[in-house]
Protein backbone atom coordinates (compact mmCIF):
# COMPACT_ATOMS: atom_id res chain seq x y z
CA UNK A 1 0.00 0.00 0.00
CA UNK A 2 1.46 3.37 -0.96
CA UNK A 3 -0.93 5.52 1.03
CA UNK A 4 -2.50 4.38 4.23
CA UNK A 5 -4.54 6.33 6.72
CA UNK A 6 -5.66 4.78 9.96
CA UNK A 7 -8.11 6.10 12.47
CA UNK A 8 -7.53 9.73 11.55
CA UNK A 9 -9.52 12.34 13.47
CA UNK A 10 -9.36 16.12 13.51
CA UNK A 11 -11.47 18.90 14.91
CA UNK A 12 -11.61 22.69 14.55
CA UNK A 13 -12.26 23.62 18.15
CA UNK A 14 -15.42 21.73 19.05
CA UNK A 15 -16.40 20.97 15.48
CA UNK A 16 -15.31 17.52 14.32
CA UNK A 17 -14.03 17.64 10.76
CA UNK A 18 -12.80 14.03 10.51
CA UNK A 19 -13.95 11.14 12.66
CA UNK A 20 -11.75 8.04 12.68
CA UNK A 21 -11.14 7.82 8.94
CA UNK A 22 -9.21 4.76 7.72
CA UNK A 23 -8.33 3.56 4.23
CA UNK A 24 -5.37 2.15 2.33
CA UNK A 25 -4.57 2.74 -1.33
CA UNK A 26 -2.48 0.75 -3.80
CA UNK A 27 -1.27 2.30 -7.11
CA UNK A 28 -4.21 3.36 -9.27
CA UNK A 29 -6.90 6.01 -9.37
CA UNK A 30 -8.98 6.59 -6.26
CA UNK A 31 -11.71 9.19 -6.11
CA UNK A 32 -12.58 10.83 -2.84
CA UNK A 33 -16.16 11.92 -3.30
CA UNK A 34 -17.93 14.15 -0.84
CA UNK A 35 -20.21 17.17 -0.75
CA UNK A 36 -18.85 20.57 0.25
CA UNK A 37 -17.82 20.57 3.89
CA UNK A 38 -17.40 16.79 4.03
CA UNK A 39 -13.84 17.08 5.31
CA UNK A 40 -11.98 16.53 2.03
CA UNK A 41 -9.82 19.63 2.32
CA UNK A 42 -9.04 18.90 5.96
CA UNK A 43 -7.99 15.37 5.01
CA UNK A 44 -5.74 16.80 2.28
CA UNK A 45 -4.21 19.35 4.64
CA UNK A 46 -3.35 16.54 7.05
CA UNK A 47 -2.00 14.33 4.25
CA UNK A 48 0.25 17.16 3.04
CA UNK A 49 1.23 18.04 6.63
CA UNK A 50 0.00 21.63 6.49
CA UNK A 51 -1.14 20.76 9.96
CA UNK A 52 -0.88 17.66 12.09
CA UNK A 53 -3.07 15.78 14.50
CA UNK A 54 -2.15 13.43 17.33
CA UNK A 55 -5.17 11.26 16.50
CA UNK A 56 -4.41 8.68 13.86
CA UNK A 57 -1.60 7.74 11.56
CA UNK A 58 -0.67 8.51 7.95
CA UNK A 59 1.84 6.54 5.91
CA UNK A 60 3.06 7.67 2.51
CA UNK A 61 5.14 5.19 0.49
CA UNK A 62 5.99 3.39 3.71
CA UNK A 63 7.05 6.51 5.63
CA UNK A 64 5.15 7.59 8.71
CA UNK A 65 4.23 11.26 8.16
CA UNK A 66 4.72 12.12 11.81
CA UNK A 67 7.91 10.19 12.43
CA UNK A 68 9.65 10.83 9.10
CA UNK A 69 7.86 13.85 7.60
CA UNK A 70 10.57 14.73 5.11
CA UNK A 71 10.79 11.25 3.57
CA UNK A 72 7.01 11.09 3.41
CA UNK A 73 6.66 14.55 1.79
CA UNK A 74 9.40 13.73 -0.73
CA UNK A 75 7.18 10.91 -2.03
CA UNK A 76 4.12 13.14 -2.28
CA UNK A 77 2.88 15.42 -5.06
CA UNK A 78 0.03 17.81 -4.35
CA UNK A 79 -2.27 19.87 -6.53
CA UNK A 80 -4.14 22.25 -4.27
CA UNK A 81 -7.65 23.44 -4.81
CA UNK A 82 -6.56 27.08 -4.90
CA UNK A 83 -4.21 28.04 -7.68
CA UNK A 84 -0.65 28.38 -6.38
CA UNK A 85 1.21 29.55 -9.47
CA UNK A 86 3.10 32.81 -9.64
CA UNK A 87 1.26 34.66 -12.42
CA UNK A 88 4.17 36.92 -13.33
CA UNK A 89 6.57 34.05 -13.94
CA UNK A 90 6.65 31.75 -16.94
CA UNK A 91 5.50 28.15 -16.79
CA UNK A 92 9.11 26.93 -16.74
CA UNK A 93 10.12 29.44 -14.03
CA UNK A 94 7.26 28.28 -11.82
CA UNK A 95 8.35 24.69 -12.24
CA UNK A 96 11.97 25.54 -11.61
CA UNK A 97 11.05 27.25 -8.33
CA UNK A 98 9.19 24.16 -7.20
CA UNK A 99 12.04 21.88 -8.29
CA UNK A 100 14.39 23.91 -6.10
CA UNK A 101 12.08 23.45 -3.13
CA UNK A 102 12.67 19.75 -3.64
CA UNK A 103 16.42 20.16 -3.88
CA UNK A 104 16.54 19.81 -7.68
CA UNK A 105 18.51 22.24 -9.84
CA UNK A 106 20.63 22.54 -12.96
CA UNK A 107 20.30 20.18 -15.91
CA UNK A 108 18.53 17.57 -13.79
CA UNK A 109 15.74 20.06 -13.07
CA UNK A 110 15.63 21.14 -16.73
CA UNK A 111 15.21 17.55 -17.93
CA UNK A 112 12.52 16.86 -15.38
CA UNK A 113 10.65 20.04 -16.34
CA UNK A 114 10.77 19.11 -20.04
CA UNK A 115 9.56 15.61 -19.27
CA UNK A 116 6.72 16.72 -17.00
CA UNK A 117 5.51 19.38 -19.44
CA UNK A 118 5.64 16.93 -22.36
CA UNK A 119 3.67 14.42 -20.32
CA UNK A 120 0.88 16.98 -19.90
CA UNK A 121 1.09 18.30 -23.52
CA UNK A 122 2.35 21.62 -22.24
CA UNK A 123 5.90 21.62 -23.65
CA UNK A 124 5.26 24.38 -26.19
CA UNK A 125 3.98 26.70 -23.46
CA UNK A 126 7.05 26.51 -21.24
CA UNK A 127 8.10 30.09 -22.03
CA UNK A 128 4.66 31.68 -21.59
CA UNK A 129 3.74 33.72 -18.56
CA UNK A 130 1.16 31.97 -16.43
CA UNK A 131 -1.04 35.06 -16.55
CA UNK A 132 -1.52 34.45 -20.29
CA UNK A 133 -2.74 30.86 -19.83
CA UNK A 134 -6.35 29.76 -19.59
CA UNK A 135 -7.66 27.91 -16.53
CA UNK A 136 -7.21 24.46 -18.03
CA UNK A 137 -3.57 25.08 -18.94
CA UNK A 138 -2.86 26.56 -15.53
CA UNK A 139 -4.16 23.38 -13.96
CA UNK A 140 -2.06 21.23 -16.24
CA UNK A 141 0.96 23.31 -15.28
CA UNK A 142 0.23 22.60 -11.64
CA UNK A 143 -0.12 18.89 -12.30
CA UNK A 144 3.14 18.88 -14.27
CA UNK A 145 4.76 20.69 -11.37
CA UNK A 146 3.50 18.14 -8.87
CA UNK A 147 5.17 15.38 -10.92
CA UNK A 148 8.66 16.92 -11.09
CA UNK A 149 10.12 14.97 -8.19
CA UNK A 150 8.59 11.65 -9.33
CA UNK A 151 6.21 11.26 -6.40
CA UNK A 152 4.73 7.87 -5.61
CA UNK A 153 1.49 9.43 -4.45
CA UNK A 154 -0.35 12.30 -6.12
CA UNK A 155 -3.08 14.23 -4.28
CA UNK A 156 -5.45 16.48 -6.20
CA UNK A 157 -7.98 18.58 -4.32
CA UNK A 158 -10.92 19.35 -6.62
CA UNK A 159 -8.57 20.13 -9.48
CA UNK A 160 -11.29 20.79 -12.05
CA UNK A 161 -13.17 23.49 -10.15
CA UNK A 162 -13.97 26.41 -12.43
CA UNK A 163 -12.92 24.69 -15.66
CA UNK A 164 -15.05 24.21 -18.78
CA UNK A 165 -16.26 20.73 -19.76
CA UNK A 166 -13.52 20.08 -22.34
CA UNK A 167 -10.68 21.01 -19.98
CA UNK A 168 -12.31 19.04 -17.22
CA UNK A 169 -12.50 15.82 -19.20
CA UNK A 170 -8.99 16.31 -20.61
CA UNK A 171 -7.49 16.71 -17.15
CA UNK A 172 -9.49 13.81 -15.74
CA UNK A 173 -8.24 11.62 -18.59
CA UNK A 174 -4.63 12.76 -18.11
CA UNK A 175 -4.65 11.88 -14.45
CA UNK A 176 -6.30 8.51 -15.11
CA UNK A 177 -3.40 7.82 -17.48
CA UNK A 178 -0.90 8.70 -14.75
CA UNK A 179 -2.63 6.26 -12.41
CA UNK A 180 -2.46 3.64 -15.16
CA UNK A 181 1.32 4.10 -15.24
CA UNK A 182 1.61 3.00 -11.62
CA UNK A 183 1.09 6.13 -9.56
CA UNK A 184 -1.22 6.25 -6.56
CA UNK A 185 -3.71 9.04 -7.21
CA UNK A 186 -6.18 10.42 -4.70
CA UNK A 187 -8.57 12.76 -6.47
CA UNK A 188 -11.01 14.74 -4.32
CA UNK A 189 -14.17 15.90 -6.03
CA UNK A 190 -17.86 16.50 -5.58
CA UNK A 191 -18.59 15.80 -9.24
CA UNK A 192 -19.67 12.22 -9.95
CA UNK A 193 -19.04 12.37 -13.72
CA UNK A 194 -15.27 12.47 -13.14
CA UNK A 195 -15.31 8.96 -11.73
CA UNK A 196 -15.16 5.79 -13.85
CA UNK A 197 -16.83 2.55 -12.83
CA UNK A 198 -13.46 0.85 -12.49
CA UNK A 199 -12.00 3.52 -10.14
CA UNK A 200 -11.59 2.97 -6.47
CA UNK A 201 -14.13 5.14 -4.65
CA UNK A 202 -14.24 6.62 -1.16
CA UNK A 203 -17.33 8.56 -0.13
CA UNK A 204 -16.77 11.02 2.69
CA UNK A 205 -19.63 12.75 4.44
CA UNK A 206 -19.56 14.82 7.61
CA UNK A 207 -16.09 13.57 8.46
CA UNK A 208 -16.96 9.86 8.15
CA UNK A 209 -16.23 7.39 5.34
CA UNK A 210 -19.57 6.05 4.09
CA UNK A 211 -18.26 3.84 1.31
CA UNK A 212 -14.97 2.29 0.20
CA UNK A 213 -14.72 0.04 -2.84
CA UNK A 214 -14.70 -0.13 -6.65
CA UNK A 215 -17.13 2.51 -7.91
CA UNK A 216 -19.21 0.13 -10.03
CA UNK A 217 -19.60 -2.27 -7.12
CA UNK A 218 -20.28 0.38 -4.46
CA UNK A 219 -23.28 1.67 -6.41
CA UNK A 220 -24.61 -1.82 -7.12
CA UNK A 221 -25.18 -0.89 -10.75
CA UNK A 222 -27.16 2.27 -9.99
CA UNK A 223 -25.96 5.60 -11.41
CA UNK A 224 -23.31 7.01 -9.09
CA UNK A 225 -25.05 10.36 -8.91
CA UNK A 226 -28.22 8.76 -7.49
CA UNK A 227 -26.29 6.59 -5.09
CA UNK A 228 -24.25 9.59 -3.88
CA UNK A 229 -27.36 11.72 -3.31
CA UNK A 230 -29.05 8.88 -1.49
CA UNK A 231 -26.09 8.68 0.88
CA UNK A 232 -25.38 12.36 1.38
CA UNK A 233 -28.37 14.34 0.15
CA UNK A 234 -30.90 16.06 2.41
CA UNK A 235 -33.05 12.94 2.53
CA UNK A 236 -30.17 10.72 3.58
CA UNK A 237 -30.42 11.78 7.18
CA UNK B 1 18.10 16.28 -0.29
CA UNK B 2 20.06 19.40 -1.24
CA UNK B 3 19.26 22.55 0.65
CA UNK B 4 20.98 25.26 -1.33
CA UNK B 5 18.78 25.25 -4.45
CA UNK B 6 15.84 26.16 -2.20
CA UNK B 7 17.74 29.08 -0.70
CA UNK B 8 18.72 30.38 -4.13
CA UNK B 9 15.21 29.95 -5.51
CA UNK B 10 13.45 31.59 -2.57
CA UNK B 11 15.82 34.57 -2.50
CA UNK B 12 15.55 34.96 -6.27
CA UNK B 13 11.76 34.80 -6.07
CA UNK B 14 11.68 37.52 -3.41
CA UNK B 15 13.89 39.62 -5.66
CA UNK B 16 11.75 39.07 -8.74
CA UNK B 17 8.62 39.84 -6.83
CA UNK B 18 10.17 43.05 -5.59
CA UNK B 19 11.16 44.08 -9.09
CA UNK B 20 7.64 43.39 -10.31
CA UNK B 21 6.21 45.66 -7.63
CA UNK B 22 7.79 48.93 -8.67
CA UNK B 23 5.46 51.00 -6.48
CA UNK B 24 6.76 49.15 -3.47
CA UNK B 25 10.33 50.06 -4.29
CA UNK B 26 9.48 53.69 -4.90
CA UNK B 27 7.44 54.05 -1.73
CA UNK B 28 10.16 52.31 0.26
CA UNK B 29 12.55 54.93 -1.03
CA UNK B 30 10.32 57.98 -0.87
CA UNK B 31 9.21 57.41 2.73
CA UNK B 32 12.62 57.92 4.39
CA UNK B 33 13.55 60.64 1.91
CA UNK B 34 10.49 62.66 2.89
CA UNK B 35 11.58 62.37 6.50
CA UNK B 36 15.13 63.28 5.66
CA UNK B 37 14.50 66.19 3.35
CA UNK B 38 11.31 67.67 4.76
CA UNK B 39 10.89 66.68 8.37
CA UNK B 40 14.56 66.98 9.27
CA UNK B 41 14.90 70.34 7.55
CA UNK B 42 12.04 71.70 9.63
CA UNK B 43 13.34 70.19 12.83
CA UNK B 44 16.91 71.28 12.48
CA UNK B 45 16.22 74.66 13.99
CA UNK B 46 14.14 73.32 16.84
CA UNK B 47 16.48 70.61 18.05
CA UNK B 48 19.94 71.19 19.46
CA UNK B 49 22.14 68.11 19.49
CA UNK B 50 25.13 67.74 21.76
CA UNK B 51 28.13 65.62 21.00
CA UNK B 52 27.45 62.03 22.00
CA UNK B 53 29.18 58.89 20.70
CA UNK B 54 29.68 57.88 17.97
CA UNK B 55 29.73 61.56 16.87
CA UNK B 56 32.89 63.49 17.51
CA UNK B 57 31.69 66.87 16.47
CA UNK B 58 28.47 68.83 16.23
CA UNK B 59 26.18 67.26 13.68
CA UNK B 60 23.11 68.44 11.85
CA UNK B 61 19.78 66.84 12.54
CA UNK B 62 19.79 65.33 9.03
CA UNK B 63 22.97 63.47 9.89
CA UNK B 64 21.45 62.31 13.15
CA UNK B 65 18.37 60.69 11.68
CA UNK B 66 20.05 58.84 8.78
CA UNK B 67 20.64 55.65 10.85
CA UNK B 68 17.08 55.82 12.16
CA UNK B 69 15.78 56.09 8.63
CA UNK B 70 17.90 53.10 7.58
CA UNK B 71 16.17 51.29 10.44
CA UNK B 72 12.84 52.57 9.14
CA UNK B 73 13.48 51.04 5.72
CA UNK B 74 14.28 47.70 7.40
CA UNK B 75 11.26 47.95 9.69
CA UNK B 76 8.78 48.74 6.94
CA UNK B 77 10.25 46.13 4.67
CA UNK B 78 10.12 43.49 7.39
CA UNK B 79 6.44 44.27 7.88
CA UNK B 80 5.86 44.37 4.14
CA UNK B 81 7.22 40.86 3.79
CA UNK B 82 5.07 39.82 6.71
CA UNK B 83 2.10 41.22 4.80
CA UNK B 84 3.09 39.29 1.71
CA UNK B 85 3.36 36.10 3.79
CA UNK B 86 -0.20 36.56 5.01
CA UNK B 87 -1.19 37.20 1.40
CA UNK B 88 0.70 34.07 0.29
CA UNK B 89 -1.16 32.10 2.89
CA UNK B 90 -4.55 33.34 1.78
CA UNK B 91 -3.66 32.80 -1.87
CA UNK B 92 -2.25 29.33 -1.33
CA UNK B 93 1.35 29.67 -2.45
CA UNK B 94 2.45 29.32 1.15
CA UNK B 95 1.25 25.73 1.00
CA UNK B 96 3.60 25.03 -1.82
CA UNK B 97 6.47 26.15 0.36
CA UNK B 98 5.34 24.27 3.45
CA UNK B 99 4.81 20.95 1.68
CA UNK B 100 8.43 20.91 0.53
CA UNK B 101 10.34 18.04 2.14
CA UNK B 102 12.97 20.45 3.47
CA UNK B 103 12.73 21.26 7.18
CA UNK B 104 10.36 24.09 7.92
CA UNK B 105 12.94 26.09 9.86
CA UNK B 106 15.17 26.09 6.81
CA UNK B 107 12.35 27.23 4.52
CA UNK B 108 11.49 30.05 6.91
CA UNK B 109 15.17 31.00 7.18
CA UNK B 110 15.38 31.19 3.39
CA UNK B 111 12.31 33.44 3.34
CA UNK B 112 13.86 35.61 6.02
CA UNK B 113 17.20 35.90 4.22
CA UNK B 114 15.40 36.74 0.98
CA UNK B 115 13.48 39.61 2.50
CA UNK B 116 16.56 40.87 4.36
CA UNK B 117 18.62 41.00 1.18
CA UNK B 118 15.88 43.10 -0.44
CA UNK B 119 15.79 45.37 2.62
CA UNK B 120 19.53 45.94 2.51
CA UNK B 121 19.44 46.85 -1.18
CA UNK B 122 16.79 49.44 -0.36
CA UNK B 123 18.87 50.88 2.48
CA UNK B 124 21.82 51.34 0.13
CA UNK B 125 19.58 53.00 -2.45
CA UNK B 126 18.41 55.36 0.29
CA UNK B 127 21.98 56.06 1.45
CA UNK B 128 23.00 56.78 -2.16
CA UNK B 129 20.25 59.36 -2.59
CA UNK B 130 21.02 60.89 0.81
CA UNK B 131 24.64 61.21 -0.36
CA UNK B 132 23.45 63.05 -3.45
CA UNK B 133 21.94 65.62 -1.10
CA UNK B 134 25.25 65.92 0.69
CA UNK B 135 24.44 63.77 3.71
CA UNK B 136 27.32 61.33 3.85
CA UNK B 137 29.49 59.29 6.21
CA UNK B 138 33.10 58.21 5.75
CA UNK B 139 33.50 55.77 2.81
CA UNK B 140 34.47 52.93 5.14
CA UNK B 141 31.20 53.45 7.03
CA UNK B 142 29.21 52.25 4.03
CA UNK B 143 31.03 48.93 4.28
CA UNK B 144 31.04 48.51 8.05
CA UNK B 145 27.31 49.19 8.22
CA UNK B 146 26.59 46.08 6.15
CA UNK B 147 26.79 43.49 8.97
CA UNK B 148 24.73 45.78 11.20
CA UNK B 149 22.07 46.07 8.49
CA UNK B 150 22.10 42.31 8.10
CA UNK B 151 21.52 41.63 11.80
CA UNK B 152 18.95 44.40 12.20
CA UNK B 153 17.22 43.28 9.00
CA UNK B 154 17.07 39.69 10.23
CA UNK B 155 15.65 40.83 13.57
CA UNK B 156 12.88 42.90 11.99
CA UNK B 157 12.24 40.25 9.33
CA UNK B 158 11.91 37.60 12.04
CA UNK B 159 9.47 39.86 13.86
CA UNK B 160 7.45 40.18 10.66
CA UNK B 161 7.55 36.41 10.18
CA UNK B 162 6.36 35.82 13.74
CA UNK B 163 3.57 38.39 13.37
CA UNK B 164 2.45 36.87 10.08
CA UNK B 165 1.87 33.56 11.81
CA UNK B 166 -0.44 35.18 14.34
CA UNK B 167 -2.40 37.40 11.96
CA UNK B 168 -5.41 35.43 10.83
CA UNK B 169 -6.55 37.59 7.95
CA UNK B 170 -5.14 40.20 5.66
CA UNK B 171 -7.61 42.76 6.99
CA UNK B 172 -6.02 42.63 10.43
CA UNK B 173 -2.85 44.07 9.06
CA UNK B 174 -3.87 47.64 9.79
CA UNK B 175 -3.61 46.75 13.47
CA UNK B 176 0.02 45.81 12.96
CA UNK B 177 0.66 49.26 11.52
CA UNK B 178 -0.93 50.98 14.50
CA UNK B 179 0.29 48.75 17.27
CA UNK B 180 3.68 47.58 16.04
CA UNK B 181 5.27 49.73 13.36
CA UNK B 182 4.36 53.19 14.61
CA UNK B 183 5.12 52.61 18.30
CA UNK B 184 8.36 50.84 17.42
CA UNK B 185 9.47 53.66 15.21
CA UNK B 186 8.39 56.66 17.29
CA UNK B 187 9.35 55.20 20.66
CA UNK B 188 12.95 54.74 19.63
CA UNK B 189 16.14 56.68 19.16
CA UNK B 190 15.49 56.91 15.43
CA UNK B 191 14.19 60.49 15.50
CA UNK B 192 15.48 61.87 18.81
CA UNK B 193 18.39 60.95 21.03
CA UNK B 194 17.39 59.16 24.22
CA UNK B 195 18.81 61.89 26.47
CA UNK B 196 16.54 64.37 24.73
CA UNK B 197 13.62 62.07 25.44
CA UNK B 198 14.61 61.90 29.13
CA UNK B 199 14.28 65.68 29.37
CA UNK B 200 10.58 65.44 28.63
CA UNK B 201 9.72 62.19 30.40
CA UNK B 202 11.71 59.54 32.24
CA UNK B 203 9.05 56.97 31.49
CA UNK B 204 9.21 57.65 27.75
CA UNK B 205 12.97 57.39 27.94
CA UNK B 206 12.75 54.00 29.66
CA UNK B 207 10.29 52.70 27.11
CA UNK B 208 12.53 53.87 24.26
CA UNK B 209 15.58 52.34 25.89
CA UNK B 210 13.79 48.97 26.17
CA UNK B 211 12.57 49.07 22.57
CA UNK B 212 14.48 46.56 20.45
CA UNK B 213 14.22 48.88 17.49
CA UNK B 214 16.31 51.43 19.42
CA UNK B 215 19.07 48.85 19.69
CA UNK B 216 18.87 48.08 15.99
CA UNK B 217 19.13 51.79 15.18
CA UNK B 218 22.05 52.32 17.55
CA UNK B 219 23.83 49.30 16.08
CA UNK B 220 23.46 50.85 12.63
CA UNK B 221 24.43 54.32 13.90
CA UNK B 222 27.72 53.12 15.39
CA UNK B 223 28.45 50.83 12.42
CA UNK B 224 28.07 53.77 10.04
CA UNK B 225 31.01 55.31 11.91
CA UNK B 226 32.90 52.00 11.92
CA UNK B 227 32.33 51.40 15.61
CA UNK B 228 30.69 48.51 17.42
CA UNK B 229 27.99 49.15 20.00
CA UNK B 230 28.27 45.88 21.92
CA UNK B 231 25.14 46.15 24.09
CA UNK B 232 23.07 47.02 21.02
CA UNK B 233 24.62 44.10 19.16
CA UNK B 234 23.83 41.71 22.01
CA UNK B 235 20.23 42.86 22.35
CA UNK B 236 19.64 42.73 18.62
CA UNK B 237 20.99 39.17 18.45
CA UNK B 238 18.85 38.14 21.38
CA UNK B 239 15.74 39.71 19.88
CA UNK B 240 16.43 37.98 16.54
CA UNK B 241 16.60 34.65 18.36
CA UNK B 242 13.38 35.31 20.30
CA UNK B 243 11.41 36.52 17.25
CA UNK B 244 12.80 33.63 15.19
CA UNK B 245 11.71 31.12 17.81
CA UNK B 246 8.25 32.72 17.93
CA UNK B 247 8.00 32.42 14.15
CA UNK B 248 8.96 28.75 14.26
CA UNK B 249 6.41 28.17 16.98
CA UNK B 250 3.75 29.99 14.97
CA UNK B 251 4.47 27.95 11.85
CA UNK B 252 4.66 24.61 13.68
CA UNK B 253 2.14 22.33 11.96
CA UNK B 254 1.01 20.88 15.28
CA UNK B 255 -0.37 24.14 16.64
CA UNK B 256 0.10 26.84 14.08
CA UNK B 257 -1.82 29.22 12.05
CA UNK B 258 -2.73 27.41 8.93
CA UNK B 259 -5.15 25.08 10.60
CA UNK B 260 -7.57 27.94 11.26
CA UNK B 261 -8.92 28.20 7.77
CA UNK B 262 -6.99 26.51 5.13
Amino acid sequence: MTLSVSNLSFSYGTKDALKGVSFALAPGFCALLGPNGAGKSTLFALLSRLFTTPDGRIEIAGHDLNAAPRDALAALGVVFQQPTLDLDLTVAQNLRYFAALHGLSGSDATQRIDRALTRLDMAERAGEKVRALNGGHRRRTEIARALLHDPKVLLLDEPTVGLDAASRSAITAHVHDLAGEGMTVLWATHLTDEIRDTDRLLILHQGTLLADGIAGEVTGGAPLQDHFLALTGPRAA
Amino acid sequence: MRWLPALRAIVAREGLRFIHQRERFISALVRPLVWLLVFAAGFRAALGLSITPPYQTYITYETYIVPGLCGMVLLFNGMQSSLSLVYDREMGSMRLLLTSPLPRWWLLTCKLLGSTVISICQVYAFLAIAALFGITVAPLGYLTVLPALLIAGLMLGALGLALSSFIKQLENFAGVMNFVIFPMFFLSSALYPLWKMAESSELLHDICAANRFTHAVELIRFALYSEINLPALGWTFLATAVFGAAALWGYDPARGLIRKRS
